[in-house]
């Protein structure tokens, strides 16, 4: 994954700092952002706590079109309207709890395939242009979303009388409550069903990933650099310092929840697997050339369309674990930002069109949402406006994913041109 | 049958197919069309420049400028700053294009550079540029030192996000020799201003440096053995079409009434790259003739489904359903023809 770092005679650090320079100006960014918003500290990691357990899955779901080459998904939307339909299906049943949240699951799987099929199927007829043509796909579903939800429902297909209806008796309203207290609807339905504090999360997770990365080396007889064990090293003793420091009691008691994140490890594990299999090497090898897998007897557009499948499944999941979070759905709107917001953050994170890892998923994550916290306060503190800082949000999504892509267009133009 | 669904196009047969059953569906719902033909020729003087900025792109082989609102952003600089020195009138509207000129000439030159520079990936990274300009735009209204009554929120700071041009320039060139047969009426100023700016852009594809932007568009490895800097046109054409996309959204407004601001642009390029695409154009081909018909088309289709959709259902808003399908789904069937035509 991270060869460059890894291999002991190469950590070269104008190379790192030059790979990097996204990350570092999203962690400029924030650091600068927590100096001039004036939230409370015990606030901002909260927030960011619940944002990074609730998004995390749907920026992992990205990670497998980027390695096969297809770039990045756009399309997960549809993924996150497959969701939504299974949510809004149970919701009106009434089915509630981790069980009717299975249900929903499990509902949205086929849905996500078929949506994901004609997706993929799609991307291949637009070779080159997948980016402008998920973002299309989104709209031109968000289309027919609505023509389904804003009238067909109650017009040809009759319901009975819910709450989720307009008072006219068709469509439904613009936001659905699915519970605001946890036992109501799906509201935490995997979030609370049990919680482990966030820094002891931390320290075990960072210490699974370092005795894995030791043993891995091993393995191929060779020793782990000390630089890249650091940020584990820092995150275990930060960790320790906020449990074990008397003033910090409040900021120590930070939960997290549990099943959630056994969930995006679980992703994050499958990931790695994927990469071992047949399937995975297939991925890579397309993402690499498509004309040599192709004469290698790879089915490239078959791959391809597995890797979109994929994809828009897990999308369709991550964004029922998103809802189970946050609890209310606008039923119009929830679906919409997902792709740019996923894919904002695993840009900030390092990734790139063609080649994006777990690493890149989570910091990015992490990064995106400190800025999203913080900037309409430090907007107001700046500026004494705090809209200016949602404007200047909203710019950096954008901004972010066309210099990501303009910095890669213009890198293969030029590789093109040596050639 | 086959070639004559071929040379029509079968979106432009579909689209025309549709336009033509709801406008009959209306005859048949006893709905007055005479107020539907003028309201179509209304769309069509207030939407056509915008479509038209399409030409010069698709021709120059940058494929359709889904970066519109960039150019859209300078022509509302132009008519911010117009207002704000207090131009009334026709010199209001000519000095919002005044002012918006050297703004649309400079951006466009950047961003004509700019997709110099990644070539083949121009129509994705266009639309995000497009997109992160307007918020920046968005961040400038509030923050550029305007200070004229009209425009400013009374309290608080920045530009409104809306405001009409009623004292101004509203509806200067709608008015302008404007006539009506019964209830038939035409804004002859507008349709002189749309029908004159297809011409003039007609007249550019016939010149020198027009055909050769098209030679370049066309078949860039030839072009380039027959000497035409392809790089250097491909910036001229991205010049026009950010010119074209200033001036209009400035004659669009003066039609509308109003000025939108902030976030209004942001989805403003969708509408008039699936509007040429209506008319026949593709990603790598377009004439003028294609955004006479696409903006008929696809404007006529808008204006007529509005109301024959309120009539037969009060309830939803099928009428706007039907332009995201519509819009979205001639994008993507053009997209899917991008690597059949030669290029990949």
């Amino acid at each position: 994954m991270d060869k460059n770092l890894l291999t002991p005679d190469k950590v070269d650090i104008k190379e790192a700092l030059r790979q990097n320079v996204v990350v570092l100006i999203f962690v400029f960014l924030t650091f600068g952002g927590v100096l001039l918003s004036d939230l409370p500290f015990y606030f901002m990691v909260t927030e960011l706590v619940s944002r990074i357990s609730r998004n995390s899955f749907l920026v992992l779901s990205l990670i497998i079109p980027i390695m096969a080459g297809v770039g990045l998904n756009f399309g997960i939307v549809v993924g996150a309207m497959a969701g939504q339909m299974a949510l809004i299906f149970i919701t009106y049943q009434g089915w509630g709890g981790t069980g009717g949240l299975l249900i929903a699951v499990a509902l949205s799987t086929p849905l996500a395939i078929l949506f994901g099929y004609f997706t993929g199927v799609l991307f291949n007829k637009t070779k080159g242009q997948e980016m402008i043509a998920g973002l299309i796909v989104g709209f031109f579903a968000n289309g027919l979303y609505q023509f389904i939800f804003l009238f067909v429902m109650g017009k040809v297909i009759p319901l009975k009388d819910t709450p989720m209806l307009k008072p006219d008796g068709i469509g439904l309203r613009n936001t659905i409550s699915m519970g605001s207290k946890h036992g109501e609807g799906i509201k935490y339905a995997f979030d609370y069903i049990f919680r482990v504090n966030i820094w002891w999360l931390v320290i075990g997770t960072a210490a699974v990933i370092m005795v894995v990365k030791v043993l891995a080396n091993r393995r191929k007889k060779f020793r782990t650099p000390f630089l890249t064990l650091v940020p584990y090293i820092l995150m275990i003793l930060v960790s320790l310092v906020i449990t074990f420091t008397p003033g910090l009691r409040l900021l120590a008691n930070i939960k997290a929840p549990g099943v959630t994140w056994l969930i995006i490890i679980a992703l994050c594990i499958f990931n790695v697997v994927i990469i071992k299999t047949k399937l995975g090497q297939d991925f890579r090898a397309i993402g690499q050339s498509q004309h040599i897998s192709s004469v290698a007897g790879i089915n490239v557009d078959r791959t391809r369309l597995i890797a979109v499948v994929m994809s828009t499944v897990l999308a369709a999941w991550g964004q029922i674990i998103f809802l189970q979070n946050v609890g209310t759905m606008n039923t119009y709107g929830s679906h919409m930002q997902v792709g740019m917001f996923a894919i904002a953050s695993i840009l900030i994170g390092g990734a790139s069109v063609s080649n994006a890892n777990i690493r890149h998923a989570i910091l990015g994550v992490i990064l995106f949402h400190s800025v999203f916290i913080v900037s309409p306060t430090a907007g107001k503190t700046l500026f004494g406006d705090a809209q200016i800082g949602e404007f200047f949000r909203a710019f950096v999504v954008y901004g972010v994913i066309g210099v990501s892509l303009g910095l890669h267009a213009w890198k293969t133009a030029t590789a093109k041109k040596k050639v | 049958m086959e070639t004559v669904i071929q040379k029509i196009g079968l979106p432009r047969l579909i689209i025309t197919a549709l336009f033509l059953f709801v406008l009959v569906l209306g005859g048949i719902l006893g709905m007055p069309m005479i107020s539907f033909i003028s309201d179509i020729i209304k769309r069509m003087g207030m939407y056509g420049i915008l479509v038209l900025a399409m030409v010069p792109s698709i021709q120059s082989g940058t494929g359709p400028n889904f970066a519109l609102p960039i150019g859209i952003l300078t022509g509302l600089l132009g008519i911010v700053i117009s207002l704000e020195i207090g131009l009334v009138g026709m010199a209001g509207f000519l000095g919002a294009v005044g002012f918006a000129l050297p703004f649309a000439i400079l951006v466009g030159f950047f961003y004509g550079k700019l997709l110099n520079m990644v070539k083949g990936a121009e129509m994705t990274i266009a639309t995000y540029t497009g997109f992160a300009v307007v918020q920046f735009m968005c961040i400038m209204w509030i923050v550029l030192p305007f200070q004229s009554g009209t425009m400013k929120w009374a309290l608080g700071k920045g530009l409104r996000n809306t405001f009409p041009l009623d004292n101004t320039f509203g509806l200067i060139l709608n008015n302008f020799m404007a006539f009506s047969i019964g209830n038939l009426h035409i804004p002859t100023g507008l349709l002189l201003v749309f029908f004159g700016t297809c011409f003039a852009v007609w007249l550019f594809t016939k010149s020198k440096t027009g055909t050769e932007i098209l030679a370049g568009g066309m078949n860039p490895r030839f072009a380039i053995a027959s000497g035409v800097n392809i790089d250097r046109n491909r910036i001229i054409a991205n010049i026009l079409s950010t010119v074209l996309g200033a001036f209009g959204i400035i004659v669009y407004s003066q039609s509308f009434g109003f000025v939108q601001l902030y976030t209004a642009p942001l989805m403003m390029a969708f509408p008039a790259v699936a509007a040429v695409l209506i008319g026949g154009a593709t990603a790598q081909r377009a004439r003028v003739s294609h955004v006479i018909i696409g903006v008929v088309l696809f404007q006529g289709l808008l204006a007529v489904s509005l109301p024959v959709a309120n009539q037969l259902v009060p309830e939803g808003n099928l009428s706007e359903i039907i332009r995201m399908v519509v819009q979205n789904g001639i994008i993507l069937y053009a997209l899917t023809k991008v690597n059949d035509n030669g290029r990949n």
